[in-house]
């Protein structure tokens, strides 16, 4: 069956095919389609996990180029990491199928929705498939434009295309590390292949200045992909997307690409204490910058986006501290929960017709119990609330930033768990207790809404179990045959204090936003400079637009009036000359026969007159 | 035995009034007479050159015998058009016929 695994990504494919060419006359029915082709790519996923389990890597490739010594392959690759990601994507790709269905129901191109799921999903799958770093490339931008689609796709509304083109844009200034630092690791290995490049740098056979480089160069792709600061800018915008491409793309599969890429590319890094240090660094900042203005953000899908930020810096803090495990299983656990999450936001966005401010939700727990219960297990499971999938992963990356031995990672990695569980637990006490103050009724949606929600709670409740202190499954799994280095294990009282500190967040929000005993507005009203700062998000996205939107459009306006003035000056002079001589001569082919008699002996004469003189027969 | 520029001098004249003619005469049967004079001029230097010239033969000669009869075909030619022309026309007056312009 694992040689079979090359399908999994061909079952979207055909789907996306099949809808390019049938869709507008299959419309709704093409929600069947997409979710027969991730419902088959699952069961081969299932299948090709149980198979790697208990086997061997397994790898075929082909000749693709070839080049002097060189040659570049394509193939497939199935190793531990991607047999867990096969799953991960497969799983959260299928339930959102189920969950568009009824969320992208009344809208007319549900069936070009479909297509670009399809073709994300493909995308996605063959990037993880890959067995090396170039074809890895190809299905990162392929993933890229996806979510440019997906992003962009009520492009009709103003600030979904703007969003949609941030994304692309600062997605790419990462894109364009990597690619540099993927034709440096070609130079200095001499092949992509993963298995290639592990062994070279093992080996030491790249010089230690180079091996800093070409890894900071690949962080920072994955920098760009999975919105680590200071490229994180787009994913809160990329909000303006349908909320099920929200949970599929920017929380669970796309934006966990990079973090994916650094797990992937982990020898070169592990290389590079300098490139560790970066990667440590840049997830620290992340989690914690996301985290504060998480907290008092009032959309419900922006509060969740900061918070994939914030989780993703956590997952990128952990690789960079020695923690390939604990990031990479963060990556999964993250994936599941924050899916739920999302798709739980989705759910009270369609009950509340697209309204997304929590200040105008509230009371949604005695209205939409199912969705309610599940949001409650997801933000449990983010909180790092024993035993939830996030408490175990959460754990592992502490235990890591602990081990790394800088302190100040190990506090931002816990004020960062504080402030999660608190600005979870915020969003959930305003948006599910207290009085209803919409003006829109909500009721619970159809079971294709709620069956994903709890097909995906249950995960969140039960996905971290793969990888306790207890039992180490997918430790062993993953580190089978890798050199990453010494995986930390935490004690007993960091899972305490890790679960304190989410019970105090927890509490925290609780005496704001629950019971009122701290009044709401506390934050505001005492600091008013800081909360107005984190309102703006740090006035980030204005300093980008004066440091280097606004130069770049004025360099451009610049050379639009250069070549308005000069090129196009050139250009029109050379036709308005030839046009007007034209005109002039034009005036002179009056029909008169004899004039043209005359002009051409006197032409003809002009002409012998000078091959004369030049020939040296006169003069 | 007479110089060979003589007849040279003597076709370039006639090859000039002909010219002359054929460019500044607006009646058209004279431009077609003048047309008639410059191919007379060739045939002078034609002849010259045959029975003078450095490589002297008869090829000259009968290029000559060409060049009139097909003188004598334009000359039946030209002057079935000019007839046609004046018959449509009423004119044969060459400044008066400037149809083919810009």
């Amino acid at each position: 069956m694992i040689q079979n695994a090359w399908l999994i990504p061909v079952f979207p494919l055909i789907a996306f095919i099949i809808l390019l060419f049938f869709g507008r006359a299959l419309k709704e029915k093409a929600s069947y389609v997409g979710i027969t082709a991730l419902a088959l790519s699952f069961i081969l996923a299932v299948l090709v996990l149980f198979e790697r389990i208990g086997g061997e890597t397994y790898t075929y490739v082909v000749k693709w180029i070839g080049f002097g010594e060189s040659t570049i392959t394509m193939g497939y690759e199935v190793t531990a990491l991607n047999a867990m990601m096969l799953i991960v994507v497969t799983v959260v790709s299928l339930l959102v199928h189920i969950f568009s269905r009824e969320y992208m129901r009344e809208d007319d191109r549900i069936h070009v929705f479909y297509s670009y799921l399809g073709l994300f999903s493909f995308s996605m799958l063959g990037l993880v498939l890959a067995p090396n770093v170039l074809q890895l490339f190809i299905f990162w931008e392929l993933v890229g434009l996806c979510s440019y689609l997906l992003v962009g796709f009520w492009y009709f509304k103003p600030e979904a295309a703007a969003a949609a083109k941030k994304a692309f844009l600062t997605t790419r200034i990462g894109d364009v590390g990597l690619l540099i630092g993927l034709v440096l690791l070609f130079n200095a290995v001499g092949s992509f292949e993963y298995s290639a490049v592990y062994s070279a740098v093992e080996a030491g056979l790249v010089g230690d200045t180079m091996v800093t480089i070409i890894a900071i160069c690949i962080f920072l792709g994955a920098v760009g992909k999975s919105a680590q600061f200071p490229l994180h800018v787009w994913l809160p915008d990329a909000m303006e997307g349908p909320t099920p491409v929200s949970a599929l793309i920017h929380a669970a599969t796309m934006v966990a690409a990079g973090v994916y890429l650094v797990g992937v590319m982990y020898p070169v890094f592990l290389a590079s204490s300098t490139a560790m240090t970066v990667v440590a660094y840049t997830g620290a900042i992340t989690a914690i910058f996301a985290a504060t203005i998480a907290l008092v953000n009032t959309d419900i899908k922006r509060i969740l986006a900061y918070s994939t930020i914030s989780q993703l810096g956590y997952m990128m803090l952990a690789l960079g501290t020695g923690g390939y495990v604990a990031g990479l299983f963060h990556l999964m656990t993250h994936a599941f929960f924050k899916a739920l999450l999302f798709l739980g936001a989705g759910s009270v966005i369609f009950a509340l017709h697209h309204r997304q401010d929590i200040r105008k939700m509230g009371g949604l727990w005695k209205r939409m119990k199912v969705t309610s219960v599940t949001f409650l297990i997801g933000a449990l499971a983010i909180a790092g609330i024993f035993p939830l999938a996030g408490f175990w992963s959460k754990e592992g990356i502490l235990a890591a930033a602990w081990e790394g031995g800088d302190m100040f990672l190990f506090i931002i990695a816990v004020v960062t768990a504080f402030m999660t569980a608190f600005y979870m637990f915020r969003l959930f006490f305003k948006a599910f207790t207290g009085e209803f103050r919409g003006d829109h009724e909500p009721h619970e949606n159809t079971k294709l809404m709620t069956i994903p929600l709890t097909v995906l709670a249950i995960l969140a409740v039960a996905a971290g179990f793969v990888n306790t202190p207890f039992s180490l499954g997918l430790e062993t799994f993953l580190t089978d045959g890798l050199h990453v280095g010494h995986q930390a294990h935490g004690e007993l009282w960091l899972a305490v204090l890790s679960i304190a500190v989410a019970l105090a967040g927890i509490g925290l929000a609780w005496a704001m936003y629950g019971k009122g005993a701290i009044r709401e507005d506390f934050l505001s009203q005492k600091v008013p400079g800081v909360h107005k700062l984190l309102l703006n998000k740090y006035y980030l996205d204005e300093l980008y637009q004066k440091v280097f939107v606004s130069p770049t459009v004025a360099i451009g306006k610049f050379f639009w009036e250069v070549d308005r003035l000069f090129i196009d000056g050139i250009v029109n002079f050379v036709g308005r000359a030839t046009r007007g001589s034209g005109r002039a001569f034009a005036k002179r082919h009056d029909g008169q026969l004899q004039t043209y008699g005359l002009v051409t002996i006197i032409g003809g004469l002009v002409v012998i007159a000078v091959a004369f003189v030049l020939r040296g027969y006169i003069g | 035995m007479v110089s060979i520029t003589l007849f040279l001098a003597l076709g370039a004249i006639l090859f000039c009034i002909g010219l002359y003619g054929v460019l500044t005469r607006r009646h058209l049967v004279i431009v077609l007479a003048c047309v008639e004079l410059m191919l007379n001029a060739v045939n002078i230097n034609l002849v010259a050159f045959s029975s003078i010239g450095p490589f002297a033969n008869v090829t000259g000669q009968v290029f000559t015998l060409f060049v009139i009869s097909v003188a004598a075909a334009e000359v039946a030619v030209g002057l079935a058009i000019l007839i046609a022309l004046y018959r449509n026309r009423d004119s044969i007056d060459v400044i008066k016929h400037d149809l083919l312009r810009w």
